[in-house]
């Protein structure tokens, strides 16, 4: 526009209550986190830099279409990256769209994809420090995710032993593409201290950590390459099911972030269909695989499904369970999903209630 | 309806726009090569500030390997999900059956006709010397 924008009213457009499970505080530049992090690595930072497990670590795999992938409205006036200045989140998102819990989930610097394990452990405590100072601590509504050095599982539980206790923090954040499949025997200590501490542990997408993004292999198109995290969520749902994990920890929750859930009872169907066949490849779990699935995980919902008759959505959510799903709006990125034109079918207001909010009151045990 | 002046025909560069409120609702007004259209600064997908979004063209292909790009600075591209629509119309690109941007007709008059009424002008004066954008609503 060549003139003076008008900005929308501020004023909270509905009284639904919205706990919106995905959002992205950012960081202006990599020295924000300087004030957490020792002499040793602020000095490590300067000479060497960064070094993430795939080429091109300045960006991302495939160019996305708009810059920074936000919105094309969602950088602040007062200059910095989209999701940096928290006033300007207050009054963009979290105000009028009447948020009452935003749980945050931080991507940069990508301190669970660092080669250098140290390094990533030092980014991954650097991050949650960041978050209580510049976001938890200024506003309450806000709530962040512990951040673990996960291939380094003694000292992913260390660093959850440090950040337990503290409310700020309701969940742990580990990347889905990790070194190995997340149901592996190796990953289990974390998720011990997950239940002992009854915290959520939320796999949000994260980039690729030097995986090919598809089964198929690498993609040419950013368009090929974004369906990925599809595969990428139905493969852990496998993984955690099917190697025990919620056998050995049956109050373990996973919420898988901005993965899709359309793909849920697909695979649900599949799997027990298989495991009636192979069960005895895999006897330590007592339950047929939805038991698990329906009990153990959920799913936020940005990018939501829009299926070409939109009633099929309802269907679909009836399959998954309704209990199942969290709201999520995925700001400031470019495929935001907005709380008033999400759902494009009516849904009941108990539905209503239960996805925007009473779903993640109840996994993350708000009041 | 009511005839509202919006702006003065010179104030709008070609390829450029002004977002304007006419009863309460925020319209993006566009000049593209001369020509003026306005639409509803909200968008029919999901909601969006859509008259925030960026002016481009359409890229089209006939074949794998071979593609053109028509029609420049006639399309206006959402802030968010990046939904094209064609500023003369509303229409969307990807869905153009049901998904299509409010428009509204503009008209420019001269300001000696205008002085005979009745408008509504919001914010400046109208003198007969000079040409104006008019949406009736």
């Amino acid at each position: 526009m060549t003139t003076a924008v008008l900005e929308r009213k501020q004023e909270p457009q509905t009284k639904l209550s919205v706990i919106d499970c995905d959002i992205h505080p950012t960081m202006r530049t990599l020295s924000d986190l300087y004030p957490y992090m020792t002499q040793r690595w602020r000095e490590h930072l300067d000479t060497y830099g960064l070094f993430v497990r795939q080429g091109l670590g300045k960006t991302l795999s495939h160019p996305r279409m708009q810059p920074a992938v936000s919105r094309v409205d969602a950088w602040p006036p007062g200059g910095g990256l989209p999701g940096s200045d928290l006033p300007f989140m207050q009054a963009q998102h979290l105000d009028p769209n009447g948020v009452a819990y935003g749980m945050l989930q931080p991507l940069a610097p990508g301190a669970h994809s660092q080669r250098n394990a140290e390094l990533g452990a030092a980014l991954c405590s650097a991050v949650n420090d960041w978050q209580l100072a510049e976001w938890t601590g200024k506003d309450k509504r806000l709530k962040g995710a512990i951040t673990v050095p996960q291939q380094e599982p003694e000292w992913a539980v260390a660093e959850i032993e440090r950040r337990a206790g503290i409310r700020d923090f309701a969940q742990i954040s580990m990347p889905p593409r990790s070194d190995e499949p997340l149901g592996r025997r190796r990953y289990w200590p974390i998720y011990q201290a997950a239940v002992e501490h009854d915290l959520p542990i939320c796999l949000h997408v994260s980039g690729l950590n030097g995986h090919a993004s598809t089964g198929g292999g690498w993609p040419s198109f950013y368009i090929e390459e974004h369906h990925s995290n599809v595969q990428n969520m139905q493969a852990l749902v496998a993984s955690f099911v099917l190697e025990g994990v919620f056998e050995q920890f049956p109050t373990l929750k996973i919420v898988l972030v901005e993965g899709g859930f359309a793909w849920v009872p697909a695979l649900t169907w599949r799997l027990d269909k298989h495991w009636e066949r192979m069960r005895s490849e895999v006897p330590h779990l007592k339950h047929p695989p939805s038991h698990y699935i329906k009990k153990n995980i959920w799913y936020t919902t940005q990018p939501i499904e829009e299926p070409e008759r939109p009633r099929d959505l309802i269907d679909l959510i009836d399959w998954i369970g309704w209990d199942r799903l969290l709201f999520s709006t995925d700001y400031p990125h470019w495929d935001f999903d907005d709380p008033h034109t999400v759902f494009k079918v009516k849904l009941s207001d108990a539905q209503k209630t239960q996805i925007f909010s009473g779903n993640a009151r109840a996994v993350y045990r708000f009041a | 309806m009511a005839r509202h002046v919006v702006a003065a025909a010179d104030e709008i560069a070609p390829g450029a726009s002004k977002l304007v409120t006419i009863s309460g609702r925020e319209i993006g007004v566009f000049n593209v090569n001369g020509e003026y259209f306005a639409l509803l600064n909200l968008c029919p997908h999901a909601g969006a500030a859509l008259c925030r979004g960026k002016v481009t063209g359409l890229v089209v292909s006939e074949e794998p390997g071979k593609y053109q790009l028509l029609r420049q600075g006639e399309m206006l591209r959402c802030p968010w999900h990046g939904w094209e629509f064609d500023i003369r119309t509303g229409q969307s690109w990807c869905d153009p059956k049901t998904m299509r941007a409010r428009s509204y007709p503009v008209t420019v008059e001269p300001g000696s006709e205008l002085a005979k009424g009745p408008y509504v002008a919001e914010s400046f004066p109208v003198t007969v010397e000079d040409a104006y954008l008019v949406i009736e609503m």
